[in-house]
């Protein structure tokens, strides 16, 4: 390493930094823009042309508001909460692979910060350390809203990311390797959202809870809340939870591209070869933050005590299975060969169809069904 | 590279903290924080010395020890819940029913 | 002088220090934090001691989850008040403090007479790289039965802690409740 490597990484470091406040940016403008269409609203419009500007805007109003900290807050853990819960989502960012590379000043410079052979781990730890932020906001503010927010967050997060840690399970299995970019790399023919499907599905899923978004923003709900753990923040210590929550959304949805969706993959023409994958992990991140935005315009907020049975009952007995059948697909091949394997595979999925579709006709119907 | 007796002395501090944490505190939370201190102690020498011995078994039971500090952290914590509920406080020389 | 040497001169001084704070911190959830500052610190040791699986499972497991719950019992036991530090039994802080200085002494003294562990000098351990999947073999082959055990001590520990912490509907009730689960029962100790 050279001073030259270094004002290169930390260029990058800076690079990525802004480049993600500033698809963040563009992201909250999208958020509301697509909830306004869906209501057959305009949205925002006068922030620039067609409201573009919107969230500078908000931004700034936020960072000339009055920081309010309450007499009953405990003041150094009410102060760092928002840093707190801000921080993890940049870090997991750092290892994701969202371009190829390109040469600068005769080095090459890849399109990911780090590529720890931990990959996917350290995605997960910061993941879990995402909690900590909500947790502290809660207690910290002294108050009754913002402590059950917290409660009910530190509960539904850690419930959750079982069931995406399961789902991860099954992709570093499927591809063999911890290090997200062998696992782009693994993408090279086959997407995984093809033959890890229930993966996907799982950790969409999971990734809504662990980003507390709708219909899982039980930590926030204002009906039941007043605003959950931030109902005490104001200012520019808001805008920090505002801003930690959307790039989460950002960091859940690029590691869902990077791990299903095919990474920076995409069919490019030969003219700047460097520009296409980062224009398709662009457009494929924004394509599943839009999934999420769907989501929160279709979908009610759903009760606590469902959301954790939801989280408990079937999102991790699902995951563990799909996980088992991963390994078997994976390590059954190469012992017994392919033939076997299919075959017997095909007995069993015949056998389950058959009794499922054998299962009704079998069961004697409920009385009240009868007089249907 | 770390030398290791740096290694070690640094584990040997915050096992001492933790022996002080679980003999001082009366919180039994506090206390079994104190124990965690111990465990990860007991973790930082076992990962250094398998890196000196280019021996993969010190991390395995690294590893081991993490999963059984959290087995041992849900059942003290559950009881901790229990104590708190039957007796509406977590101080442990409050709970000294059972020792003489 | 290395990067990491750098590192650990700097990191081990934040770690023993969060850990005496700790000690010495009466409300329980600043010193839960700083335990988390602690086990963070630690994780970053085994990054530069070639561990760096153990790393992503110290911050997954130790600060992800297990500290978590800590917060979770303080936050909803409401024990997060001060609690006085002095010592209802004579000398016990005393005896307290020499055991423990007995014990650091006892310690650095084995270290200083160095039980031969500089015998194979600076080493240079396993590719990065190489080392979860090396560390997977040793796990899923050598030690497979331990792990199974402990696999099988973590559901009955779970198992046990769901029983323990239940509330058991009133037996006087007319029409019982059902499994009222931990989380259900959350909101309304915390409110009471």
């Amino acid at each position: 390493m050279d001073l030259l490597d270094w004002a290169l990484l930390l260029g990058r470091v800076a690079v990525v930094f802004a480049g993600l406040l500033v698809t963040v940016m563009l992201l909250i403008w999208m958020e509301r823009k697509v909830i306004a269409d869906m209501q057959t609203r305009m949205g925002p419009m006068r922030a620039g042309p067609r409201g573009v500007l919107i969230t500078l805007a908000d931004g700034i109003k936020l960072f000339f508001k009055e920081g309010i900290v309450p007499a009953e807050a405990d003041r150094p853990v009410y102060l760092i909460a928002p840093v707190i819960a801000m921080l993890p989502a940049f870090l997991a960012f750092a290892v994701i692979p969202f371009g190829t590379s390109v040469t600068l000043f005769g080095r090459e410079v890849p399109f990911q910060l780090a590529d720890p052979s931990i990959g996917i781990l350290w995605v997960l730890a910061m993941a879990s350390l995402g909690v900590y932020g909500i947790v502290l906001a809660g207690w910290s503010s002294g108050s009754n809203y913002p402590l059950l927010g917290a409660v009910r967050s530190s509960a539904q997060i850690i419930s959750y990311e079982i069931g995406m840690s399961l789902a991860l399970v099954a992709v570093l299995m499927y591809s063999g390797s911890l290090r997200l970019s062998e696992i782009v790399e693994a993408q090279a023919r086959v997407w995984n959202v093809i033959p890890q499907f229930p993966a996907f599905v799982v950790y969409l899923i999971a990734g809504l809870a662990e980003t507390n978004r709708p219909p899982f923003d039980l930590p926030e709900a204002e009906s039941e809340l007043v605003a959950g753990f931030h109902t005490e923040y104001s200012g520019i210590r808001f805008a920090l939870f505002y801003l930690g929550e959307y790039v989460n959304t950002v960091t859940v949805a690029s590691v869902a591209v990077t791990l299903f969706l095919g990474g920076w993959r995409g069919p490019a023409p030969d003219v700047l070869p460097w520009v296409w994958p980062l224009l398709w992990f662009l457009a494929k991140v924004l394509a599943v933050v839009y999934g999420y935005v769907w989501v929160r315009a279709t979908l009610p907020r759903i009760r606590f005590d469902r959301l954790m049975a939801f989280g408990w009952k079937v999102l991790i007995p699902f995951g563990l299975v799909w996980v088992l059948l991963t390994g078997a697909i994976v390590v059954l091949p190469d012992v017994y060969g392919r033939g076997p394997v299919v075959a017997g595979a095909a007995v069993v999925f015949g056998a389950l169809v058959l009794a499922s579709v054998a299962a009704p006709l079998l069961r004697p119907r409920p009385a009240a069904e009868v007089g249907r | 590279m770390i030398r290791l007796p740096l290694v070690l002395l640094f584990s040997a501090a915050l096992f001492s903290i933790g022996v002080y944490g679980v003999l001082a505190r009366r919180n039994a939370v506090m206390v079994l924080m104190a124990i965690e201190l111990m465990l990860n102690a007991v973790n930082v020498n076992l990962v250094g010395f398998s890196q000196l011995w280019r021996d993969l078994a010190g991390q395995v039971f690294a590893l081991f020890v993490i999963a059984v500090a959290a087995a041992e952290v849900g059942i003290g914590l559950a009881i901790v819940l229990l104590i708190y509920r039957n007796r509406e406080t977590i101080d442990l020389s409050e709970v000294s029913l059972l020792k003489w | 002088m290395s990067a990491d040497q750098v590192a650990f001169l700097v990191l081990a001084p934040i770690s023993v220090g969060a850990g005496i704070a700790m000690l010495l911190q009466r409300n329980a959830v600043h010193a839960a934090l700083l335990l988390v500052v602690n086990l963070v610190t630690v994780g970053i040791f085994y990054l530069m001691l070639a561990a760096p699986f153990l790393f992503a499972v110290q911050i997954i497991v130790y600060a992800g989850a297990i500290m978590v719950l800590f917060l979770f019992v303080i936050m909803l036991l409401g024990v997060d008040r001060a609690e006085p530090l002095e010592e209802p039994i004579r000398f016990q802080r005393t005896a307290a403090v020499l055991l423990g200085v007995g014990i650091l002494a006892e310690l650095v003294t084995a270290v200083r007479a160095g039980v031969g562990f500089r015998a194979l000098g600076p080493a240079a351990f396993a590719e990065t790289g190489a080392d979860t999947a090396a560390l997977a073999r040793a796990l899923f082959r050598s030690y497979v039965l331990p792990f199974e055990a402990t696999s099988v001590l973590l559901i009955v520990a779970a198992v046990a802690a769901m029983v323990l912490a239940r509330r058991r509907p009133a037996p006087a009730t007319a029409e019982p409740e059902g499994v009222v689960d931990a989380e259900e029962a959350a909101p309304e100790e915390v409110g009471a």
